[in-house]
């Protein structure tokens, strides 16, 4: 058994063991977060009625757009932490690494940029 | 490496799902960022999931969510709980996971597909 999880604590600390925890935290978060978020969209809500006017009523509660937000950070930083462990499991080019990793925070920031944009100024038209 | 058996399973699967929410997840912000533009486009795209084909990749996504959120608390425990990380108990762990997901998602998944039916 090369492995007792998926990844083993890294020893030496630093930026790898801070991403290890910040793994296990933010997966626990998003369990009720995302699992949360699925049961009332996809479950007592459905894509048959979310719409404009669902989102205008939804995001009208600033409470509402703090929650999407957290899951959406949350989600994405532990979704990019999970493709750069892939890259380094599977990319072993140097040059490939550079590709896949600088594609990867490209991603990571328009979609941060993207999200954060449209939660924080989305201003329903009547 | 693993050689077969619940742990190499339990790794591969675990990897499988994750990559596939984060696929869906990218379109998803992209979606809704198209809200800020007004109803028409945002409505028109809405749409596009009313499709029985994304209906159906939606009862995948929450199912590759499911298994990822109820193995990754299984991931945390052998971590954590030097007692679970015994061979003998991630195996038994796994079995609950499956477990779990089986009386979680056979049910909501069955709801969804008559959702699409009706």
């Amino acid at each position: 058994m090369a492995r007792a999880s998926v990844h083993q604590r890294p020893a030496g600390g630093g930026f790898e063991l801070m991403a290890w925890y910040f793994m296990r935290v933010s997966g626990l978060v998003l369990i009720f977060m995302a699992l949360g978020h699925v049961v009332i969209m996809h479950l007592i809500n459905s894509v048959e009625t979310i719409n404009y006017a669902f989102v205008a009523s939804r995001w009208a509660l600033p409470g509402w757009r703090v929650y999407d937000w957290v899951l959406l950070a949350l989600a994405v930083l532990h979704g990019a932490n999970g493709i750069r462990t892939l890259i380094d499991d599977y990319v072993h080019r140097r040059g490939w690494r550079v590709v896949w990793t600088s594609a990867l925070y490209v991603l990571v920031f328009g979609l941060l940029v993207t999200g954060t944009e449209v939660i924080l100024t989305f201003n329903p038209v009547s | 490496m693993y050689r077969g058996g619940q742990g190499m399973w339990s790794w591969i699967l675990h990897r499988v799902t994750g990559v596939g929410v984060m696929f869906f997840l990218v379109f998803h912000i992209l979606d809704t960022w198209l809200v800020g533009f007004g109803p028409e486009l945002y409505n028109d795209v809405m749409a596009i999931y009313n499709h029985p084909v994304f209906r159906l990749g939606e009862v995948g996504l929450v199912g590759a969510l499911l298994f990822h959120g109820l193995n990754g608390v299984r991931i945390v425990l052998v971590d954590f709980w030097p007692q679970a990380s015994l061979f003998q108990k991630q195996r038994q762990l796994f079995y609950v996971v499956v477990g779990l997901f089986v009386v979680l998602y056979v049910p909501t998944a069955w709801y969804m597909i008559a959702e699409i039916l009706h």
